[in-house]
């Protein structure tokens, strides 16, 4: 199915039926946060996982997404669907011209020129009147899907959220599982070579850069209508570190990985946001906790237990 | 000079003050297995790396059959059928064998961009690509994963991924580097057996491997050429065992 292997058809299966229960015993616009962070986090692990390059500057995308759905939701009244599609248009847009100032370079450069590109943007949202400054854009409504679903109900909020994680996990895994996903698997293990054989290395970096913040973008406008707010926070460069934090805490180039991440974070943030600042320095410390011990994430460790690849 | 399928007239490249490769004029006639060869530093692999234009030339011309392809990109410049080998192992580690084989079938497909398809249709490339693993004799090792693979093999893969985009010539850098004597042997009767009358010129430092197996020796020495000729008169060169040897001056 889909070209998962059994192991993963497994985890594939489980994570549904989880999607399918979990709004019916949990509180659901906290796993609509969940989904919405785990959308964000494959996207960027397209990047990090299988094409080798972190980009610390995610938010970027994933903010502009944010304010643009949010925006043309709040004045233009469009349908959910669409404010959603413009977020990954956003994202694609902005990627398109960010990705070709930066792809050119790899490693730490790669993410100190995406960092001081996200940073341009961050200040350019809190300059642009139509962000709305430090107040951001507030009271969005969720409006209606396809014109006939209205989406003040959490519940159907919720399974819109839902297809659409699953709509870009699937589409992630079919990217990984292309014949271009081959070539960036190619340019991932050996660049030098990837070119020896004809391969334009830089056009394929591009694209799945382009992919991945379309998605980043989507992930941002899906959060803004399920808010019915977007702000600053989402295109400071503390998110862009946030997905890092998650898709690690997870396991890099795993396909579960930054699902298990996204559950992870998000849900440690809602349990310690009683204990105010102290939620980053629990953070950081899991992070290193990760970095010394597990550096190949919750699911990267388990799947090499089982010798697995999830 | 009818015959050159390879030609570079003036070739330099500076770094900075230092000249790694100073006016090298090179002429590889088709069908011929040229071995370069020269002591450490000498710039052999700044020669490579300016011909598949790895890098770009500080100064002259290089043509390959006869169309100028100085400044073109190195991605172009594999695709006119001029593809090279590295000096460290050049595999994709974490795929398998037939997958390595596969993605350099796969470049016949033109630009693969299309991330929305399955890779089942890249399945009409795999009975080629056993073809070829079975002419290098990795017959047995097609879905092991290349990491598991022994060094010899490596190089062997390499070979069978190179061959895999048929090209008219092919650079080989150091093919036999870092390898045991028995690999050796092993790689060299099987560069004999699977060129198939291609072009071939290679970076070399084992001379029992140049001796055996190429027709023209071109000898550099601090990024010129020195002497060039079949591998006995170059052997007994003067300046050659000078440049290899050192001289009671230098």
């Amino acid at each position: 199915m889909f070209g998962f292997s059994k192991a993963q058809q497994f985890a594939f299966l489980t994570m549904l039926a989880l999607i399918v229960i979990c709004p019916f015993v949990l509180y659901p616009v906290f796993l609509m946060r969940v989904l919405c962070m785990a959308i964000f986090a494959c996207a960027f692990n397209l990047m990090i996982g299988y094409v080798g390059l972190l980009s610390f500057g995610h938010a970027a995308f994933f903010g502009m997404g944010s304010y643009i759905a949010a925006w043309t939701m709040k004045f233009w009244h469009v349908d959910a669907a669409v404010a959603i599609v413009l977020g990954g248009a956003t994202g694609a847009v902005l990627g398109l011209c960010l990705g070709y100032l930066a792809i050119r370079r790899s490693g730490i450069y790669f993410a100190m020129i995406t960092l001081a590109l996200a940073q341009m943007v961050y200040f350019f949202c809190v300059e642009a009147p139509f962000t709305g400054g430090e107040d951001g854009i507030q009271q969005v409504p969720r409006g209606q899907l396809f014109g006939i679903v209205p989406l003040n109900n959490d519940m159907a909020m919720y399974w819109l959220v839902a297809a659409v994680f699953l709509g870009s996990f699937l589409l992630i895994h079919r990217i990984i599982h292309s014949p271009f996903g081959q070539v960036l698997k190619a340019i991932r293990e050996n660049e030098p070579r990837a070119t020896s054989l004809g391969y334009r290395t830089d056009d394929y970096k591009l694209i799945a850069f382009v992919l991945s913040t379309t998605l980043a973008g989507v992930a941002g406008g899906t959060k803004a209508l399920v808010f019915g707010i977007a702000t600053l926070t989402d295109v400071h460069y503390s998110t862009s570190g946030e997905v890092v934090l998650t898709t690690l805490l997870g396991g890099l180039g795993t396909v579960f990985g930054p699902v298990m991440g996204a559950v992870l974070v998000t849900t440690m943030e809602n349990y310690l946001a009683q204990f105010g600042q102290w939620v980053t320095v629990t953070q950081g410390a899991i992070f290193v906790i990760c970095v010394l011990a597990f550096r190949r994430g919750v699911i990267g460790e388990l799947g090499g237990a089982l010798r697995l690849a999830l | 000079m009818s015959d050159s399928i390879l030609e570079t007239v003036d070739l330099t490249r500076e770094f900075g003050g230092f000249v790694a490769v100073d006016g090298v004029a090179l002429t590889v006639r088709a069908g011929t297995i040229h071995a370069l060869i020269g002591p450490n530093g000498a710039g052999k692999t700044t020669c490579f790396n300016l011909l598949t234009a790895f890098l770009p030339p500080t100064r002259g011309t290089i043509r390959f059959k006869g169309r100028n392809i100085t400044g073109m990109r190195p991605a172009h410049v594999a695709r006119l059928g001029l593809v090279r080998s590295f000096q460290i192992s050049a595999v994709f580690p974490h795929l398998t064998a037939l997958e390595n084989v596969r993605l350099a079938l796969q470049r016949a497909r033109g630009a693969s961009f299309d991330f929305w398809r399955s890779e089942k249709v890249l399945q009409v490339y795999e009975d080629r690509a056993r073809e070829l693993l079975f002419d290098v004799g990795l017959t047995g090792e097609a879905d092991t994963v290349v990491t598991q693979l022994p060094y010899g093999q490596k190089r062997a893969l390499e070979i069978a991924t190179t061959l895999a985009l048929d090209p008219e010539v092919m650079l080989l850098d150091e093919p036999t580097a870092g390898m045991g004597h028995g690999d050796v042997e092993r790689i060299v009767e099987l560069i004999r057996r699977v060129r198939g009358g291609r072009t071939i010129l290679m970076v070399e430092h084992n001379l029992s491997v140049v001796e055996g197996l190429c027709d023209i020796i071109t000898v550099l020495t601090r990024g010129r050429v020195l002497a060039e000729g079949d591998y006995a008169s170059v052997s007994r060169n003067p300046d050659v065992i000078a440049a290899y040897l050192g001289t009671p001056h230098a």
